[in-house]
C-alpha cells in the first residue's frame, strides 16, 4: 500500500517536544564574542559624530562603527530598473534612512555586557524630515537619495492608461484596497553565528530559510570564493519569507574573520520588529468594467507601493501583483502599473503570500463591488467569471499560464460546507430583527502561484551500506515538516520503511547545491527532485541485482513491500535492499547508487475558495470571526496532516491581516507598533477553529501533481474576511471598511457612512 | 552576586547570579537547559513558560533570585525517560507544532492548565493559552492537543 495521501505523524517532532531542537542560539560556542547593533532611532537623520570611549571603557568591550567595515553596500538586487545607488550600507556612515539601521557594532563577553555597553555609546544625529508613505514620497520633497533624485526605486507594467480599456461596459466600479504593513514574527527572532576554523574556511550558522543562497550571498559582499564558507542552518524557529540573508548575518561572518575569534548575534524581538524585513504595503487602485449580464469585459489595477528605505524584494512584488492581477476569472482586457517608492521605513520583502495576497484582495474586492453595483449575489458573479474547468491551460490577459483548476467546484464546495443558503437567511432574520449583532458574510475564490520562477531544486538518494537510503535536499524546512514530507516521497519510490530514511537539509557542505524554501515551491521542485532521484536510485539497483543474479535487468522487479529486487515471478530469489547494498559495498560498488537530480519545474497554480462568517456588533464597532470555512486545493497531497497544518497557520495569518495586525509609524517615522505589546500578533483567544476542506485537483507540471501550499490559506482568508465585515455593515450604508477591520475602522466606517 | 538554591527537574542546585538576571538565562546559559526559548522582550509570547511551584511563569518575567527555595520544571524535565508526557505525546498526535519554538511553553502552559481544569472547553483553553503566541499553527491543532491530552487523563 502506499505511504502518500496518509496522514503521517511528524518523524522530526520529537526534538521539539523534549526541548532539544538545535536553534542557532543553542549552539555552545566556546569563546564567542557577543555582536550587539547600536541601531537609528531616527527614521532619517545625518549622523553627525559617534563617541564610543565610554562604552569602550568597559572590561572587554570594542565599538566598530560604519568606518571601520569593508564591505561593500547590500544590494539592491539586480532587478531590471532599481538604481544601484540605492544599496543599503551594512553600517550607516553618514544618514541614516530607518528607525533600526545598523550605525555601530559592540562587541562583549556576553550579552548583558553588549546592552550595557551599546546604551553608552553617544551618536549625534541632525534629523532629516522624515518620508512616511508613499503619497509623501511621492511628492520628491525630500529624497532619500538625493544623488538618485527621486524617491521612485521601480515602474512596472504599462507605461500610461489605456483610455479606451472599459469601451463597451455597461458598468464601471472603481475603488482602493490597502494591504497594509505586517511584520513577518516568526516566533525565533533571528541568530547568526560564526566562526573561521584552523584551514581558514568559516562556518556560519545562520537562522535562515536559504542556506545555499545565503553562502553565495556571503561570499560576494566579502570578495570569498564560496568553497571558503560552509553555512549551516540547523532549526530554524519559523521564517515566513523574512529570513533570507541580511546585513546582520554579513556582519557577523565579517566580524569573525576580521577578529579571528567566533562571533555571534541574536536579536531580540524589539529589534527584530524594526530591523527584520516587512511584508505586504501595497495600496491597490482598482476599476472593473462589465457588460450587463455581469460579465467581465476589463480591469485595471495601479499599484502604489512602499518599499521601505532600501529597495529589495520589495520592489520586484508589485510584478508578481500584477501577473496575477486577474485572479480566478476570465477577464479579456487587464492593465495593471505599477510605482514603487523609497521611504523612511523598515524595508519591506517577502512574507507569507509575498505580492500574491494584494493580488488577490485588489479583484476579490473589485468583484464585490461589481456585485453590489449589479445587485448579483457575490457568489452568483463570480460564477459568471470563472476561467471554466475544461480551460486549461489557461494564459490570462496578465499572462500568468495557469496549469489546472475547478474554480466553480472550489467555490460549490465551500458554499456547501458552510451552509451558505442557511447562512443568508439567518443573516435576512437578524437584519429584519435589526439587533446590534449583525451577521456579515465573505466569499474568496483565489489561484495562487507557487515556484513562480521556474526554479530549480537539488535532491539526492544515497543507499547506504545497511540498506537505509540518505535524501539530501536543497529545499530547507523550517517548521514544513520536510523531514516526513520527504521521506515519504523516497520511501514510496525505494520500497522503503520511513525510518530507514535520513533526510539531511540546511548545510552547504552536506548538500552540493540548493535553493532553500520559500514561496511555498519546495514539494513540488525539491520533492520531485527526490522522487527522481529515487526512481532511478531503483534503476541502478535492478542492475546491479540483475548483476549478481545473472539475470536479465529488464526482469527484475521491485516489490516495493519487502524493499526486495527479485526476477519477476521468481520472489524467493530475490535480494532486500540491505543484502544488495552490502554485496555492494564488498564489491566496491555502493556508489553506484547514489543519484543526484537537479528538478527544474514550470509555476504551478493553487487556488481555493473561502468563506467568512462574522459577527459585528454595530453599536460598539466589535467584530467577531463565527466561522472561516476553506477550501484550498494544492494538487496531490503527499501527507494531508502536514498540509492541513500548512492551511491552518496560513489561514490565520491572512485573518489577522484583515482583523488584527497592521505595523504603524508616526509622522516623523517612528515605529507605533514595534513590540509584541504593541503589534496585534493574535493569539488562540483572538481566533476560532478552522474548518479545512480538502480538495485535489493535480498539476500536471511536476511528476508528483503537487502544487505549493504554504501560502494558500493566507491569501484565501483575507478579502473573505475583510468582504464579511463589510457585508454586515451594508445596512448601514458601509461600502468599505480598511484593514484591519478592527474596532477602529469600523467605528470609522460606521460614522463616515452617517455622516 | 546572590546565592539562591533551587531544584530544577528534581535535581537539587545551588549557585551566585547576578540579581538582574532572569530565570530565563539562568536556565539556558547557567544549567544549560537550552529548551526553554526566548521569543519577546516584553513577556508577551510565552515562548519561555516553565512551571514554577506547578504553575507556568514567564522565565522571562521572573529573576533567578526570585526563584530561590522553589522547584522548577522545563521542558526539558516533563517526559519519563523515552517516554512522552501526555500533553507532549497529544501535540505529537495532534500535529500541534510546526517549527517547534513555541512548543515548549504552550506544552508546559498547557500542563499548568490542565491541572487547574482536568476538563476543559474549547474556550477555556484559548483562553488559558492567551499568553502563548504561535505563529506556524494558527492554534487549532494547538486546541485540539490540549483536549486530546484531558481525555487521556493529562
Amino acid at each position: 500500500m502506499s505511504i502518500l495521501g496518509h496522514r503521517v505523524l511528524r518523524t522530526e517532532d520529537a526534538r521539539f517536544l523534549r526541548g532539544a531542537g538545535q536553534y542557532v542560539e543553542n549552539l555552545p560556542l566556546e569563546g564567542a564574542l557577543t555582536a550587539t547593533f547600536v541601531r537609528s532611532p531616527f527614521a532619517h537623520a545625518r549622523v553627525t559624530g559617534i563617541d564610543a570611549s565610554a562604552a569602550e571603557a568597559l572590561p572587554n568591550v570594542q565599538v566598530l562603527t560604519g568606518a571601520d567595515v569593508d564591505v561593500p553596500p547590500f544590494g539592491p538586487p539586480p532587478f531590471p530598473g532599481l538604481d544601484a545607488r540605492m544599496g543599503r550600507p551594512v553600517v550607516a556612515r553618514d544618514i541614516v534612512r530607518f528607525v533600526g539601521e545598523i550605525v555601530a557594532i559592540v562587541l562583549s563577553e556576553g550579552r548583558a555586557a553588549g546592552e550595557d555597553a551599546a546604551e553608552l555609546v553617544a551618536v549625534d544625529y541632525d534629523p532629516l524630515p522624515a518620508v512616511v508613505g508613499t503619497a509623501a514620497a511621492a511628492k520628491d520633497e525630500t529624497v532619500l537619495f538625493p544623488e538618485v533624485g527621486t524617491n521612485v526605486a521601480a515602474l512596472g507594467g504599462a507605461p500610461e492608461r489605456d483610455e479606451s480599456l472599459f469601451d463597451g461596459c455597461d458598468a464601471v466600479v472603481s475603488g482602493r484596497v490597502v494591504s497594509q504593513r505586517m511584520a513577518a514574527c516568526p516566533l525565533e527572532p533571528r541568530s547568526a553565528a560564526a566562526e573561521v576554523g584552523p584551514d581558514g574556511r568559516v562556518t556560519a550558522w545562520l537562522s535562515t530559510q536559504t542556506p545555499h543562497q545565503d553562502r553565495m550571498v556571503l561570499a560576494g559582499m566579502l570578495g570569498l570564493d564560496p568553497a571558503q564558507i560552509r553555512v549551516v542552518a540547523p532549526d530554524v524557529g519559523g521564517g515566513f519569507g523574512a529570513k533570507m540573508l541580511s546585513v546582520e548575518e554579513i556582519l557577523v561572518v565579517w566580524l569573525a574573520r576580521r577578529l579571528e575569534r567566533p562571533v555571534r548575534w541574536t536579536e531580540t524581538r524589539s529589534e527584530s520588529m524594526v530591523a527584520l524585513n516587512h511584508g505586504r504595503a501595497q495600496e491597490l487602485s482598482f476599476t472593473i468594467g462589465a457588460n450587463r449580464d455581469g460579465k467581465v469585459l476589463a480591469f485595471r489595477l495601479e499599484i502604489q507601493a512602499d518599499v521601505g528605505a532600501y529597495p529589495g524584494l520589495g520592489a520586484f512584488l508589485p510584478n508578481l501583483t500584477g501577473l496575477m492581477s486577474s485572479g480566478v476569472y476570465a477577464i479579456p482586457r487587464i492593465e495593471t502599473s505599477s510605482r514603487a517608492f523609497v521611504t523612511n521605513t523598515t524595508p519591506i520583502s517577502a512574507f507569507r503570500g509575498a505580492g500574491r495576497p494584494e493580488a488577490t484582495q485588489a479583484i476579490e474586492r473589485a468583484i464585490d463591488l461589481l456585485a453590489a453595483e449589479l445587485e448579483l449575489d457575490p457568489a452568483e458573479l463570480r460564477r459568471r467569471n470563472f476561467i471554466p474547468k475544461d480551460a486549461f491551460p489557461h494564459t490570462t490577459a496578465s499572462h500568468a499560464p495557469y496549469d489546472s483548476g475547478d474554480y466553480e467546484g472550489a467555490l460549490d464546495l465551500a458554499l456547501r460546507s458552510a451552509g451558505y443558503e442557511e447562512l443568508r437567511a439567518e443573516q435576512r432574520r437578524r437584519r429584519e430583527e435589526g439587533g446590534p449583532k449583525q451577521l456579515g458574510i465573505g466569499i474568496s475564490t483565489y489561484v495562487e502561484i507557487t515556484n513562480g520562477i521556474d526554479e530549480t531544486e537539488f535532491g539526492e538518494v544515497e543507499i547506504t551500506a545497511d540498506g537505509g537510503a540518505i535524501l539530501r535536499t536543497g529545499s530547507f524546512s523550517h517548521g514544513q515538516g520536510h523531514e516526513t514530507t520527504f521521506a515519504m516521497i523516497a520511501a514510496e519510490q525505494l520500497g522503503l520503511p520511513l525510518e530507514k530514511i535520513t533526510v539531511v537539509k540546511g548545510d552547504t557542505d552536506s548538500v552540493a547545491s540548493g535553493t532553500g524554501t520559500y514561496g511555498s515551491k519546495s514539494t513540488q521542485i525539491g520533492g520531485s527532485a527526490a522522487k527522481v532521484a529515487s526512481e532511478e536510485v531503483v534503476v541502478r539497483a535492478k542492475k546491479l541485482t540483475a548483476d549478481y543474479l545473472e539475470a536479465a535487468e529488464s526482469d527484475i522487479v521491485l516489490d516495493p513491500a519487502l524493499g526486495s529486487f527479485h526476477p519477476a515471478g521468481s520472489p524467493s530469489q530475490g535480494l532486500t535492499w540491505a543484502e544488495l547494498a552490502a554485496r555492494a559495498a564488498d564489491d566496491g560498488r555502493l556508489a553506484e547508487l547514489t543519484v543526484a537530480h537537479e528538478f527544474k519545474g514550470a509555476p504551478t497554480f493553487p487556488f481555493g475558495a473561502h468563506v467568512a462568517v462574522v459577527e459585528v456588533d454595530i453599536e460598539t464597532a466589535q467584530v467577531e470571526l463565527k466561522r472561516l470555512v476553506a477550501v484550498d486545493d494544492a494538487g496531490t497531497l503527499i501527507n494531508p496532516l502536514i498540509a492541513e497544518g500548512q492551511v491552518h497557520g496560513g489561514v490565520a495569518t491572512g485573518v489577522s491581516q484583515a482583523l488584527y495586525e497592521t505595523f504603524t509609524y508616526d509622522e516623523d517615522g517612528t515605529p507605533l507598533t514595534g513590540t509584541f505589546v504593541g503589534y496585534a500578533f493574535p493569539s488562540a483567544a483572538d481566533l476560532p477553529s478552522w474548518e479545512a476542506v480538502e480538495m485535489v485537483t493535480p498539476t500536471p507540471r511536476n511528476p508528483l501533481g503537487a502544487k505549493g501550499i504554504g501560502e494558500s490559506g493566507t491569501i484565501g482568508s483575507t478579502p473573505a474576511v475583510q468582504s464579511a465585515v463589510i457585508d454586515a455593515l451594508a445596512p448601514y450604508g458601509v461600502r468599505h471598511v480598511e484593514m484591519p477591520a478592527n474596532g477602529e475602522n469600523v467605528f470609522r466606517a460606521l460614522r463616515e457612512a452617517k455622516a | 552576586m546572590t546565592r539562591i538554591s533551587l531544584t530544577v527537574n528534581g535535581s537539587r542546585h545551588e549557585a551566585y547570579v547576578e540579581p538582574r538576571q532572569l530565570l530565563v538565562y539562568f536556565l539556558r546559559e547557567e544549567l544549560g537547559l537550552k529548551g526553554t526559548n526566548v521569543g519577546c522582550d516584553t513577556s508577551s509570547c510565552g515562548a519561555c513558560t516553565v512551571l514554577v511551584d506547578g504553575e507556568s511563569v514567564k522565565s522571562c518575567n521572573q529573576l533567578a533570585v526570585q526563584a530561590d527555595g522553589c522547584e522548577v520544571t522545563t521542558i526539558e524535565g516533563l517526559a519519563e525517560g523515552d517516554e512522552l508526557h501526555p500533553v507532549q505525546q497529544a501535540f505529537h498526535e495532534q500535529h500541534a507544532l510546526q517549527c517547534g519554538y513555541c512548543t515548549p511553553g504552550f506544552v508546559l502552559a498547557s500542563v499548568s492548565l490542565l491541572a487547574e481544569n482536568p476538563d476543559p472547553s474549547e474556550e477555556e483553553i484559548r483562553e488559558a493559552l492567551d499568553g502563548n503566541l504561535c505563529r506556524c499553527t494558527g492554534y487549532h491543532n494547538i486546541v485540539e492537543a490540549v483536549q486530546a491530552a484531558a481525555r487521556a487523563g493529562a
